[in-house]
């Protein structure tokens, strides 16, 4: 390979104007999808799922209103307004209507929706009860598992309100023999069959589904062919008109037909983008390797002189922007759990091919100039790393880094690799994968990974183990032995296991109950004819179609649980400071420092409904009583100094995340007790359960909901974040943080793991700067660390360190060519960097 | 490792990880305590007496200074292997002044290239030149040494030294073929001014082999620990000096023909 070309390229003024189109206004829910659907589902009763649902696409894509936005080269909006979102009753939708007023004021991703959207949506929903797959599959839950979820030990809601994704396409395939080519093999398929085969029924129907929802596609695109004529017609200005007349020459050829050049492709494969996300709901619809598929056109239109390198920047500007105009509302917690409208379209740069050879080409350093461009958090741009990547390559991966915008997350090829051989995936396959969503490693246009598909969280099992599985009265998890009994440390890490295990259980129990429900009434026949062996297999993606299929269900707290258990072992069973019973009355009484705003709640309802059941009358009045009450029911004098007393033991003892060999050995222990029994579960499409570690921002919200921990972590506070250590409690530089998680069993986390670094962007000044962060993710990665993302800090995050400090214990600044950690530092020298943030490098 | 190398032992103060501006890569820095000279403006003031002393932090005692082995000492050093490796960073001796500590720092030094990293020393060269040369400089691969006034008179009335025995051991050690690098704290009112910066210059470019000279302005990181300490700190009106003024210096500096950088 040659030298690549690394240069800077000039954004073009468009692109802002794009952008500002884009941001003006609070995003809409529409319903016209929603209308749409119901109305061809009210067509089809009784008909086969699969065929109603290939009915109800093709009549979307027919049917819903279509806009260009002005300056737009790159056409094709599932929505009017920018920003705006549709909405799926078909998967869930009384959460929706219970925020039909709240919406638009709510904190997370707040969406502005018209009254006369409220009337359509009410409407429809009429018909929707009793028939969403959120009914479904609470319907084949167990029952001890709806008691686990009711008092959160994990959380299915992603699948189980919305639909599946996360997964990548054949882009390429689309690209290259369009959706005529797909449909002629699907046709192809369908004249095998023959009447007589046991599975004729379901596969024909199936393959008569993917020939209409190819055809809705390449109908769809047809409309934009129109209307983009129409505007061209209106046009006065000459050079807008030949580009809508451009865009309507597009969009007559893709997706239906190859994509003759690089401009086509782009188009053909934007179709592609936003049609998956117009089927379903489902998010993390991820890009993959769009330099790898793109390169063929990119290539033979420069080499032919076709196109500049400047319009081929621009094309994929206008793309990075587009991504962002898709939109998804979610329930008001999910909202929380990952907020800001993310739709976790992972886009990846760099790697291997087939044969291991390194593939980084001049669209790879394209896709970062685009996010340099842009600046907005879509695509979620992703790099891949391994030795044969090229430095320039990491050197232009870590300005954009510099830059503050959280972009780009760098991947492991070296650990990757083997943890997806080790899940039985080709070494073929594993060499050219792609991540998904946040984190999860698959192979593209192959693979089912189900790879969010609950948050589980590993610290409310060892609250089961103090109350021995009782909750407020009611037995939620299992009745381990009396902590009191409990003679060495050994029998309590036995009990952590044991409610470990019967809660990753349940959450099977879940995941499965849902993944069912959807194969049963969301089978989806276009995305499915993208994905191999639907087609060859006559099944959907729902019901196993895909080559690999995985559940990834991801745990989090390990940190926590490191430090608690440590904290457990070390001062009860080792020095004997305290007794269990003792331990817990601490906790219970969150270390004296007053209960969360959730414990409050919570307990308020609790006596609240109490009183009703003894005929006492509950108003409003008296429920804010109740809560004045308990909330001046203070801990003793006497307790809060013993408290104070066993915080301070909880301090000294060694914590993880400050590279001590012991304390990460058992921190590799901890994250086993998720992942190992994980493994020997499977799913209903016939695959297996693979563990994430990883909490999106669910550390957040699902913190709220969780009691105090031992290692002195405060009830309602965030947990964790990630595979990374309990924030501000390491205490020796990024380095020794490095460490410590590289000594985490990565691979057997193949659903992915997820490890954030802090820095000011000062520390990464100059080339050297740069390099030396280079060599900070080389050897985080020569280590077997499988991901590393930076939050270069802004102004705002500096001035919270300077109120909080004891979160950001670790946050790296430099000053005057000296680098300190920040909350070290005096209060004047802190503002004297606070106020020269903004000059930065 | 040789066991006299190993079971050397000295005093320390700290040990720092992720220091990436003491020499090349990414560097843990092993401050070793004792200096002989007492400038106004240091910032490691708990540094200065080679004695174990106690300082008040966010109201608790904390016990300054520790005896250890060399042994000790490159566990910790080494747990940062990796990024040695990918960064060609090492070990960097700082202080205090740890010539004052020659056994240790050498043995330190030499372990640190018997494991394979590379090694730095920040230092004001202040000790007998024999002593360097047969302890340090065969185990050293850069030498980041201080100068800090060329005014005798001046230099000794901020750092209680004189710098005679300084700017001769700078001119020894260059003609050993060491990898030299100057650096200048610049401190206001002491020796911000062009002049006094372009004959430190001049005197570095007139060493054999110098090629690099680094311009530190001066920061306030320390001022604090004299509090901590019960010392009075003796530059309280002074203020790290303007990017302008930096910008100013660095390029009559660079009049000399030495590759100039402004920080570490």
């Amino acid at each position: 390979m040659g030298k690549f070309y690394d240069e800077d390229i000039e954004k073009s003024p468009r692109i802002q104007k794009l952008i500002d189109h884009l941001y003006e206004k609070l995003p809409v829910i529409e319903a016209d999808r929603a209308v749409l659907l119901t109305e061809s589902y009210k067509e089809t009763e009784g008909e086969p799922v699969i065929t109603r649902r290939a009915k109800a696409f093709h009549k979307i894509c027919k049917e819903l209103p279509i806009t260009i936005r002005p300056d737009e080269l790159i056409v094709g909006s599932n929505s009017i307004a920018p920003r705006g979102c549709q909405v799926f009753p078909e998967y869930s939708f009384e959460w929706l209507e219970r925020e039909f007023d709240t919406v638009a004021t709510r904190d997370a991703d707040p969406f502005y929706m018209s009254e006369d959207t409220k009337k359509k949506l009410h409407e429809v929903y009429q018909y929707w009860k009793g028939k969403t797959t959120s009914e479904l599959a609470t319907s084949y839950m167990a029952p001890e598992t709806l008691v686990a979820m009711e008092h959160n030990i994990f959380t299915p809601g992603n699948y189980f309100y919305n639909g599946i994704g996360h997964f990548t396409v054949k882009y390429e395939e689309v690209l290259e023999i369009g959706f005529e080519g797909i449909k002629a093999k699907a046709e192809a398929e369908l004249c095998a069959c023959r009447v007589s085969d046991a599975d004729y029924a379901k596969r024909s129907h199936f393959l008569e589904a993917v020939i209409l929802s190819c055809q809705a596609a390449i109908d769809y695109a047809y409309r934009y062919a129109a209307l983009a004529l129409a505007e061209a017609a209106k046009e006065t200005d000459k050079q807008r008109k030949l580009e809508l007349l451009l865009i309507a020459q597009n969009c007559a050829r893709v997706p239906a037909k190859p994509a003759r050049s690089f401009y086509e492709a782009c188009q053909s494969f934007w179709f592609v983008q936003m049609l998956i996300q117009t089927e379903s709901s489902g998010h993390s619809i991820s890009p993959g390797r769009f330099d790898q598929y793109m390169y063929p056109y990119y290539k033979a239109d420069m080499e032919a002189g076709k196109i500049t390198r400047e319009f081929a920047q621009e094309l994929m500007d206008c793309i990075w922007v587009k991504l962002n105009d898709l939109n998804k509302v979610r329930d008001k917690d999910s909202a929380e759990g990952f907020a800001g409208y993310s739709l976790f379209q992972n886009l990846i740069a760099g790697g291997q091919d087939e044969e291991g050879n390194d593939v980084t080409n001049d669209l790879s350093f394209m896709c970062i100039e685009a996010s340099m461009h842009t600046q907005l958090p879509a695509p979620s741009l992703s790099v891949r790393v391994w030795n044969g990547t090229p430095d320039e390559f990491l050197i232009k991966a870590a300005k954009l880094t510099r830059t503050g915008v959280g972009l780009p997350a760098y991947y492991n090829d070296e650990v990757i690799i083997p943890a997806l051989m080790s899940r039985n995936v080709t070494i073929e396959d594993a060499r050219t994968y792609n991540i998904i969503g946040c984190v999860e490693p698959q192979k593209a246009g192959k693979t089912d990974g189900w790879h969010d598909a609950a948050f589980f969280n590993m610290c409310r099992p060892l609250e089961m183990v103090f109350s021995g599985g009782m909750e407020n009265g009611v037995q939620v998890g299992v009745k381990t032995k009396d902590i009191a009994a409990m003679k060495n440390f050994e029998e309590f890490m036995e009990a952590y296991k044991e409610q470990m295990n019967y809660f990753i259980g349940l959450m099977v129990n879940a995941d499965n109950a849902i993944d069912v429900a959807h194969a049963e009434r969301c089978p989806l026949p276009f995305q499915s004819c993208m994905i191999d062996d639907c087609i060859k297999r006559g099944k959907s993606l729902q019901e196993g179609g895909a080559v690999y299929n995985f559940t990834g269900p991801q745990g989090f707290g390990i940190a926590n649980m490191t430090d608690s258990l440590l904290a457990v072992k070390k001062l009860v069973f080792d020095e004997k400071k305290l007794t269990l019973p003792e331990f817990k009355k601490a906790l219970d009484d969150n270390f004296g420092k007053g209960l969360s705003e959730q414990q409050l709640q919570s307990l308020t309802t609790e006596i609240a409904k109490e009183m009703a059941r003894a005929g006492q009358s509950v108003g409003p009045k008296e429920i804010r009583v109740i809560y004045e009450t308990v909330k001046e029911n203070k801990v003793s004098e006497a307790d809060k100094k013993k408290y104070d007393q066993l915080l301070a033991w909880i301090n000294d003892v060694p914590k993880y995340g400050n590279d001590i060999p012991e304390v990460d050995a058992f921190a590799r222990e901890v994250a086993y007790t998720y992942t190992k029994p994980l493994q020997n579960y499977k799913n209903p499409r016939g695959g297996i359960y693979q563990a994430g570690l990883y909490p999106v921002s669910a550390n957040v919200p699902l913190g709220a909901q969780t009691g105090a921990t031992p290692d002195g972590r405060l009830a309602g506070t965030p947990i964790a974040d990630g595979v990374g250590p309990v924030q501000g409690k390491d205490t020796k530089g990024p380095t020794a943080t490095a460490n410590s998680v590289s000594r985490l069993d990565h691979m057997i986390a193949s659903n992915g793991t997820l490890f954030n670094q802090k820095f000011h962007p000062s520390a990464l000044s100059g080339m050297e700067g740069l390099q030396k962060f280079v060599s900070l993710i080389r050897a985080f990665f020569d280590q077997k660390g499988m991901h590393m993302q930076f939050n270069v800090v802004s102004r705002e995050t500096l001035l919270d360190a300077q109120a909080h400090p004891e979160k950001y214990k670790n946050l790296v600044v430099r000053v005057a060519g000296y680098s300190a950690l920040f909350t070290t530092l005096s209060k004047s020298l802190q503002d004297d960097i606070i106020n020269r943030t903004v000059q930065g490098f | 490792m040789d066991h006299s190398v190993k079971s050397q032992t000295g005093r320390i103060f700290d040990i720092q990880k992720f220091s990436i501006h003491d020499g090349p890569g990414i560097r843990t820095i092993v401050f070793l305590k004792g200096c002989p000279l007492r400038c106004k403006w240091c910032c490691n003031p708990e540094s200065q007496s080679h004695q174990i002393e106690t300082m008040t932090v966010d109201g608790k005692e904390k016990v300054i200074g520790r005896d250890v082995t060399v042994e000790e000492v490159m566990e910790e050093v080494l747990q940062d292997r990796a990024h040695y490796r990918r960064s060609g960073g090492g070990l960097t001796l700082s202080g205090g002044e740890a010539l004052l500590q020659p056994d240790f720092a050498g043995a330190l030094l030499q372990a640190a290239k018997e494991a394979g990293i590379s090694t730095a020393l920040e230092s004001t060269g202040f000790a007998d030149f024999a002593v360097i040369r047969d302890k340090i400089l065969p185990y050293l691969d850069v030498f980041l040494m201080d100068i800090k006034h060329i005014n005798e008179a001046k230099h000794k009335l901020y750092t209680s030294q004189s710098n005679e025995r300084i700017l001769k051991n700078a001119r020894k050690i260059a003609e050993t073929g060491q990898n030299l690098v100057i650096r200048v704290p610049v401190i206001p009112t002491f020796n911000d001014t062009p002049e006094e910066i372009l004959e430190i210059a001049q005197f570095a470019r007139s060493l054999p082999g110098v090629k690099k000279i680094h311009l530190l302005p001066y920061h306030r990181l320390g001022q604090d620990k004299y509090g901590q300490l019960d010392r009075e700190y003796l530059l309280p009106n002074i203020v790290p000096p303007e990017n302008d003024r930096m910008q100013e210096l660095f390029e009559v500096a660079k009049t000399t023909g030495l590759d100039v950088q402004i920080g570490g």
